[in-house]
Order: structure tokens, then sequence, then C-alpha cells
């Protein structure tokens, strides 16, 4: 393999995953508009947002707008072109660009997928790596028992549940929204306010990540442990300690990665569920709310926004890849 | 019979198959031990756990919570079971393809399936259902349609792996046709992998549609466990039980099938049990 500057393989990174962001968009675009035609009954009415009660002129209006009368290839190109121009159409029901209710919540959803995301990644390859160093022990049976209970647990039950105890009994956690409203706080009071209506989303999303992950990274260790350049490097006479550190933990990690790679959209579908059941204003509420609607021309939007916010967490991934991994760098793996 | 005998040695295989038979059987005989309808009334709104003859309690309605966390348990396990089923076939198919012929038609649809693993299945799945509205056909068909991935990647390895095989190239040599070769004697070597994963997936399968029906998105005909969560969701302050037991059930079968997936996996092929675990 030629050996590649770093700067030029971020580089080819970089332009490989924006080559698979346009693909995706594209495919995933082309899949929205076979669907509204795929839907049982008129396109104009299925993007108006309800079938049978929609005014007639904006049935026409709506026909004329996105050329519904003409072939099939014309309309998709047109609807493709706008979709590449962010145009993801108007919500009829709210009265609003889709894309505009999209980007007011992003920053909401962003939060709360992000750091569940590096939570369930930090503290879960923290534990798997402690009950794989100590497999058979009294801490690596509880660590396996609760990590699969957690792997059982519907995500949005374990949210309610959470409510149910801190909220309900002991009142320790607001039990949903983003922020206190109606009260003058400092900015710093603000952030802690926003990081304590965090506690519970954030928890609920990462348990059963942190669960998987957990779980990995205890055979992963168990894997490492016994390879033979572990054996040399205790047979070099390094400490326990740095053996853990320097050698095993990063070729741990690996597989683990890759898994949080792969897990990054099951991720974001968790925090649909989270944000509805802690009223938490990001896009999983806007669902629950277009759902409850029938919404559509919003609810493709909001595919298509969570699809890339994916492919963003699958770029995270593949820079703490870089970090453990030096082989990458070279251009090899 | 030899994987069997391994099985009843299997400590928490069995523990597994255990729960999962009651379940079952909670299932088949709900509609004897509760004869009344899980969407009839049969006692005053929010009766806690226990009193009234209840003992989950009832709901906002009045309507038996334990009537409604047994029918329950035949919607969970039928749309776990028959959407499984429906991802196997897709990934069975598409990775049996891919394995056998390779080059191009590998590559297409090993990109395809990895589309398919990118985008937020759940969101994937809410679109769907929403667009063909909820009904037991379209849940299971819908779930199927976002749970097939693993299974058509873990086919594609085996086929590859068996496809150059001696038996494969003696069947070729007799002239077997293509069909013939794939579904006689590719397949039966590459089943029980598949048939661990396919169990597997039918836990995944229940969580996803208990997930679709707390949304509001199961058919609307049907008591469900995920709907019933979701009813008690804003009335937790009041009747925790509501939510409480429809979740513990979830929690109860799904950690059951998992089980018995894992043992089964254990059993069948410590090969790849070692290399999942």
């Amino acid at each position: 393999m030629i050996r590649l500057g770093s700067a030029a393989t971020i580089g080819l990174m970089a332009l490989s995953r924006i080559a698979q962001l346009v693909a995706v968009i594209l495919v995933i675009a082309t899949f929205n508009f076979v669907l509204v035609r795929a839907a049982p009954g008129d396109p104009a009415q299925v993007m108006a947002g309800q079938s049978g009660a929609s005014d007639p002129k904006l049935l026409e209006d709506l026909r004329k707008e996105y050329g519904l009368d003409k072939p099939y290839a014309v309309q998709l190109a047109s609807y493709l072109g706008r979709v590449v121009r962010l145009d993801l159409g108007y919500s009829y029901r709210q009265r609003r660009a889709v894309v505009d209710l999209i980007l007011e919540r992003l920053p909401a959803t962003l939060l709360l997928t992000v750091t569940a995301f590096c939570l369930a990644l930090l503290i879960g390859t923290t534990l798997g790596a402690l009950a794989g160093l100590a497999a058979g022990s009294v801490l690596d049976t509880v660590f396996t028992v609760l990590s699969l209970v957690l792997y059982a647990t519907p995500v949005f039950w374990l949210g309610l549940m959470l409510v149910l105890v801190f909220s309900v009994t002991l009142g320790w956690l607001p039990p949903f929204g983003y922020e206190t409203i109606n009260v003058k706080l400092s900015p710093l009071e603000h952030v802690l306010d926003i990081a304590k209506h965090m506690i519970m989303p954030v928890t609920s999303l990462a348990a059963i990540y942190l669960a998987i992950y957990a779980r990995l990274m205890r055979s992963s260790i168990i894997e490492v442990a016994q390879q033979d350049f572990i054996k040399t490097a205790r047979a070099k006479g390094l400490s326990g300690p740095s053996i853990v550190v320097g050698h095993m933990l990063r070729n741990a990690l690996v597989p683990v990665v890759t898994v949080a790679g792969m897990q990054a959209g099951a991720l974001v579908g968790g925090a649909v569920v989270i944000e509805t059941v802690f009223a938490w204003p990001g896009l999983g509420r806007l669902t629950f709310d277009a759902l409850l609607q029938r919404d559509y021309p919003v609810l493709l939007g909001i595919f298509l926004i969570l699809s890339i916010v994916v492919i963003v967490l699958n770029l995270l991934t593949d820079l703490i890849y870089r970090l453990i991994d030096p082989r990458m760098t070279t251009g090899a793996a | 019979m030899d994987a069997a005998r391994a099985f009843l040695r299997h400590p928490s295989g069995m523990v597994g198959l255990v729960v999962l038979l009651v379940v079952v059987v909670i299932a088949l005989i709900a509609p004897i031990v509760f004869p009344v309808s899980p969407w009839e009334m049969v006692s005053a709104p929010f009766t806690p756990p226990g009193e009234d003859g209840l003992l989950l309690g009832g709901d906002t309605l009045g309507r038996d919570v334990a009537a409604g966390v047994a029918y329950g348990a035949r919607v969970s396990l039928v749309i776990g079971i028959a959407s499984a089923m429906a991802a196997m076939v897709i990934g069975v198919t598409i990775g049996a393809i891919s394995g056998y012929f390779g080059g191009k038609v590998d590559l297409v649809l090993m990109r395809v399936t990895e589309l398919f693993q990118t985008i937020p299945a759940f969101v994937l799945a809410i679109l769907l259902v929403a667009t063909f509205n909820p009904s037991l056909l379209t849940i299971i068909l819908t779930i199927g349609a976002v749970s097939w991935p693993p299974l058509a990647r873990l086919t594609r390895a085996e086929f590859l792996r068996l496809r150059n095989r001696e038996f494969v190239e003696a069947a070729l040599c007799q002239g077997e046709g293509t069909l013939q070769i794939v579904l006689g004697h590719i397949l039966p070597n590459a089943i029980s992998p598949i048939l661990v994963v396919t169990s597997l997936t039918v836990a995944t399968a229940i969580l996803l549609e208990s997930a679709l029906s707390f949304m509001g998105l199961g058919d609307p005909n049907l008591m469900s466990w995920g709907f019933m969560i979701g009813a008690g969701r804003t009335v937790i302050r009041n009747a925790w039980w509501m939510s409480v037991f429809p979740g513990l059930a979830i929690l109860i079968t799904v950690l059951a099938i998992n089980l018995f997936g894992e043992g089964l996996s254990d059993v069948l092929n410590p090969r790849v049990s070692r290399r999942r675990s």
C-alpha cells in the first residue's frame, strides 16, 4: 500500500463520505417520491396532509406546482432538483416551509443523540473493559446480566420508568421538556437547567447502546488478552496497567467502534421515540405531531434529514477510528 | 437429537425456552381466562392492582390491564414471528443471490444492504406504516422490510464459504440447475446460523412493533403492549400500573427470546457463536 500523508487520507475519507451522503440523499429522495405516489389516494391530497377534506383550489395549485400532470420522469427530476436546493416542500398543516420546521428542531435532536452516543461509547467500553479484565468475577456476572436486561428493554418504557422513579416518586428531576419556562436564569444556570432536563432522555437513549458496547468490549478484551503480542509484552516485563492501556484497549476498541457506527441509525430512531416520551422539542416530537396530522411533507423531510444525521455520526466514528487505529492513516485498512 | 440434548443442558437457553413457553401458553389461553374483550369496561376507571378482582388494575376507561397484557401477547408473538419470517425470506434471497453469483450483482446488492443499514430503520418504518395505514399485514411487512440486512449479510457470508466446496462442484458436474444447487445443497448447509439470527430477529421485531404502536401506529383493532404503554404515558402520575405491566411483559418476552436464541446459537453453531459473543 502506498503510504499517504495524513491530510491526504482525511481528504479521501471526507470525499468518500460526501459521495456517500449525496448518494443517500438521492436514493432517499427518490424513495420519498415513489412513496407519495404509491400511497393510497391522490398525491396532491397526500401532500396537502389530509385526504378527502382538502380545499379544491389548494389541490389545483399543488398539481400545478409539482407538475403532477407531467410524466413521472419529469416530476422526479424536478423533485430531486428541489431537494438538492434544500427545498423540502411546504407543510400545509403548519403553514410553513418544511426545511424551516426541521432546522428549528434539529439542534435539540443533535444535542440529545450526540450526547447519548458519546456517553454510551465512553461508559459502555469502560464498563465492558472492566468486566472483560475481571472475566468470571461477580462484577463481570452483574454487568453481563444487566446488559442482557437492558438489551431487552423497550427504550420508551425505560424512559417512562425513569420518570416514574425520579420525577413522580422522588421529585428529583423534571419529567419532561427542554428547559424551565418562565424563569429568568443566568447563562450558566440556563446551561445547567438544560443539562438537568437532559439527564433522563439521554440515560434512556444511551442505556441500550451502552449495554451493547459493554458486551462487545468485554468479549473483545478477552480475545485480545489471549493474543501473542500481549504475551510478548508481559514477557518483556511490562506491568499490568501499561499493557492494558498501551496494548489492549486500542485493539479491543476497533470492533466496538465498527458496531457503534452501524448502530447510529438505530440510535437516531430511538431518539424519535424518546423525544415523544419526554416532550423533547426535537425532530422526534415533530414526527409525532406530523403523524397525528398525517403531514407527509414533514415526515418525508424528517426521514431525509435524519438519514443525513446518521451519516454524520458515521463520520464521527471514522474519526474515532483514526484516533485508535493508526493503520487507518496509512490507507492500508 | 444431539442438538436437542445439548440444548437441554444449556441453562440460560432453557430458562429462555421455559419463559417463552409460558408466554405462548398465556397467548393461547387468553380468550378462555379473559372471555370479556380487553376493550370492554369491567370496572371503575383507575382501579388499582388487586382491587375489584383486577390483578393488574384497570385503565383510564376501567378496562382490565391483565386482559390487555394477555391479549397483547398474541399480537406481539404473531407480529414478531411473522415479521422475522418476512425478514428471513427477503434477507436469505438477497444474501443467496449476492453470495452465489458474486461480482457486480454482489456489489450492487451489498450497496443496497448497506444503505438499508445506514438509514434510521425506525423512521422508515414509521413512514411506511403511516403511508399504507396501520394493519396487522402492513406492520408485519414493514418490520420485515427494515429488519432483513443482518440476515442478508449472514446468508451471503455462508454462501461465499460454501459455494466452492466439493459437494457443490459435484452437483454442478451432474448437471444440476442453479436453483437446485442453491436450494438443495447450499441452503441446507447454511440453515442453522440463519435460524439462530431469525430467532433473535423475532425479539427485535417485537421491540419495533411495540415502539410503533406506542407512537400510535399499531393496528387500531388489536390490543398491543406498546399501545397500552402509550395510553398509560400521560396518566403515569395516577396509574403507574397501566404502563409498568405491559412494559414488563415486553421485557420478559424479549429477554426470553434472546436467551433462547443465544442458547440455540451455542448449541447449533459454536463457530458463529464464538465469533458473535
